[in-house]
């Protein structure tokens, strides 16, 4: 076993990239991209075969793709907390939630939150914010979320704040839950907007007929995020938060301002999950409390560290896998948390970077294996 | 908000509590002790508890143990009970630190990898119950809520003077069980030679390990330790609500943890006044507002004490406080 991950590593496709001609690497992005956008019609016979809806129990293979798609873009918001700064975020589904919430409270007729807003201003029963309007709603939600949880969480020691997040995630559920004359209760809310766009035949742009369109959004958007998500990763900010991450007193001590370059990664992982929550909303058209169950917290957290948390390419790789594996083999059904749970086991403790480790943290890990090596053979 | 059913019953509402609270202590005691040593979040110590209850529940139908026998056929098949769900929770807990915790150890691993092996154990052992074992011997394994018969009577033992507040036997047997193995377990480990290692570990486990202190058998000692509180307090949670479940494990381990951190986390007797006081404060809440905010006051319980006495209310301590 270890052999052949020693030959993989060999490949060292990383520096490979890296060496490459800058024309060679615009190339095959765009190929890449391209051959995303063209994935819903995938149709040529052996490739067909990762296509989901192919047994009849199978699930829409847009609808799926868009799925993967926004939970790569909550995984790569998970990556700049867990992965960049090295905060354990358990309740990310918290602000998922909230993104959803914020487009549904905010954009549906049916919401209560609409319905006081309609009868206080004297609005027509048609009247609801746009859903434009709802982006920034959303963002600006889970962002404030985001610093009021980690504001008095941040200074606390890291298996702390595990714990205290996972209180957040069940928290907001079970106040949407709850809240019955705000959120709709357990009943929840329909008539979610979606994003305007051309009428086609007689339907709106964005239906729940035409999944890749959805899916076709959410690539865009994610690949603005990936882009984002890079740029940070080596400006100053990611620098200081690779500081931290390695060893806080150090970073201090060299001016790093430990709590604030933290809470800014907090803020923005959670307007990430925000925004990717809003675009589940958005495509549902219903959002319920039942969607925010904590297990998707701990999905999230998988997806980064499976792939190999620090690394964007390495998350994008476990959120699909963590995503199309289920959908993918429906027909196993009851046996795919169990299936999960020993693929967790196993791939961690096989390799703990990661699948696709971010080379520094795979550097890391060795040095530190090394360490435990040489205080094994001192005692 | 309604504070008279809180009043009017106050005095029930809080023996309710102490016996949740127990319950919640006994289970902190794996969490705070593994943290203690290993500075690590045990998430499969929650099913490590919910494989106690369903060992329980082999027991009595091994024994064809069902409610109304005779005092000594209960008495043996309570104490068999517990025995066995100790064994089988403290099975667990050392099998979770073989499988999933020593590999890592060995490789160094940050401790966010712990954390995802130890939810996969946690995953691997629900669904054990859920799934796998369902569809080998069918019910009573599977996702639904599983009776287990009441095999102590309920009665009324006394009535507490001036308040006239009774006493049933079940509640009278969860504290004081609770209580007499928290005493125990404080002894062992502030008295015995095996306890001093524990401590000594916790303290600083490279000097420990000079002074001829093995680190993977304390390592092991405290997964045993915790597995059998564990077990302890499934037994006593069986006793008193009659029912087990596959994912029973989790809403338990969370409040306990949430208890263990209350009191100050790697502190023993912390987890006790922790889980305590966090059953008392989730019974009240559910009077004053009502049972579905009952999850939602225990969390934020947890931020208020984090943020205004981040090591708890006793201190962090299985040796001395470290940071």
């Amino acid at each position: 076993m270890s052999q052949i991950l020693d030959s993989y590593r060999g490949l060292q496709l990383g520096n490979r990239w890296d060496r490459a001609p800058k024309w060679f690497r615009t190339v095959a992005l765009l190929l890449v991209v391209a051959f995303a956008f063209y994935l819903p019609f995938l149709n040529i016979l052996p490739f067909a075969y990762i296509r989901t809806d192919l047994n009849p129990t199978g699930s829409d293979w847009a609808s799926v793709l868009f799925l993967i798609v926004v939970y790569m873009i909550a995984a790569v918001g998970l990556n700049v907390v867990i992965g960049f700064a090295g905060l354990l975020d358990l309740g990310y589904v918290g602000f998922y939630a909230l993104g959803a919430y914020s487009v549904a409270l905010f954009g549906s007729p049916s919401s209560p939150v609409v319905q006081a807003l309609q009868s206080r201003f004297d609005l027509s029963e048609e009247w609801a914010v746009p859903f434009v309007m709802c982006i920034p709603i959303a963002i600006a939600m889970s962002l404030t979320a985001g610093v009021i949880l980690g504001a008095p969480t941040l200074r606390l020691r890291g298996d702390y704040l595990a714990i205290v997040t996972l209180g957040f995630g069940e928290i907001i559920r079970i106040t949407a839950r709850n809240l019955d004359n705000v959120t709709g209760g357990a009943a929840g809310i329909t008539q979610v907007p979606v994003p305007p766009g051309p009428e086609i035949d007689g339907r709106s742009f964005f239906n729940t007929i035409d999944a890749e369109r959805w899916y076709w959004l959410a690539l865009v958007i994610l690949i603005l995020i990936v882009w984002l998500a890079s740029r940070l990763e080596h400006s100053r900010v990611g620098r200081a938060w690779l500081a931290i991450r390695e060893d806080e007193d150090a970073a201090a001590v060299m001016g790093v301002a430990g709590f604030k370059f933290k809470l800014w990664a907090f803020a923005i992982g959670a307007s990430v999950g925000g925004l990717a929550g809003l675009l589940f909303g958005s495509k549902q058209q219903y959002v319920e409390p039942n969607a925010f169950m904590l297990n998707l917290s701990f999905l999230f957290v998988a997806m980064v560290v499976i792939g190999g948390s620090g690394n964007i390419v390495g998350v994008l790789v476990g959120a699909f896998l963590l995503t199309y594996l289920p959908e993918r083999f429906r027909e196993l059904q009851e046996w795919r948390p169990f299936a999960f749970g020993l693929a967790l086991v196993l791939v961690m403790v096989l390799r703990p970077q990661g699948l696709v480790p971010s080379r520094r943290r795979a550097a890391e890990i060795e040095d530190r294996r090394h360490e435990a090596e040489e205080a094994a053979a001192d005692a | 908000m309604d504070f008279d059913a809180l009043i009017n019953g106050l005095d029930r509402h809080t023996l309710d509590g102490i016996t949740r609270g127990s319950i919640y202590a006994l289970v902190a005691l794996g969490y705070t002790m593994v943290y203690g040593v290993m500075k690590l979040i045990n998430f499969a110590h929650s099913e490590v508890f919910m494989v106690g209850t369903w060992t329980v529940l082999g027991t009595y139908t091994v024994l064809g143990a069902t409610a109304g026998m005779g005092v000594g056929m209960v008495i043996a098949a309570t104490l068999l009970a517990l025995l066995a769900a100790m064994l089988a929770s403290a099975g667990t807990a050392l099998a979770v630190e073989r499988i999933a915790y020593r590999p890592l150890r060995k490789k160094g691993a940050p401790p966010l990898i712990f954390l995802i092996t130890g939810i996969g154990c946690s995953l691997v052992l629900v669904e054990t119950f859920g799934q796998v074992l369902r569809a080998f011997f069918g019910p009573p394994f599977g996702r639904v809520t599983v009776n287990i018969p009441s095999v102590i009577e309920t009665k009324v033992v006394f009535t507490i003077p001036g308040i006239d507040l009774p006493v049933t036997n079940t509640r009278l047997l969860i504290i004081i069980g609770a209580i007499v193995m928290m005493i125990a377990l404080d002894t062992f480990v502030n008295k015995s030679r095996l306890g001093r290692g524990v401590r000594a570990v916790a303290q600083d486990p490279d000097t420990a390990s000079l002074m001829g202190v093995n680190q993977e058998r304390v390592i092991m000692l405290v997964f045993v330790l915790g597995g059998a509180m564990a077990g302890v307090a499934a037994l006593l949670f069986t006793i008193q609500y009659d029912i087990t479940k596959f994912d029973i494990g989790f809403i338990i381990g969370i409040k306990a943890f949430t208890a263990a951190v209350l009191g100050g986390i790697g502190n023993l007797r912390g987890a006790l006044v922790g889980g305590l006081l966090l059953g008392v404060v989730e019974v009240y809440a559910s009077q004053i507002w009502d049972s579905s905010w009952t999850d939602v006051t225990a969390f934020i319980v947890l931020v208020l004490v984090l943020m205004f006495r981040p090591t708890g209310l006793l201190g962090e301590s299985l040796g001395k406080a470290r940071a």
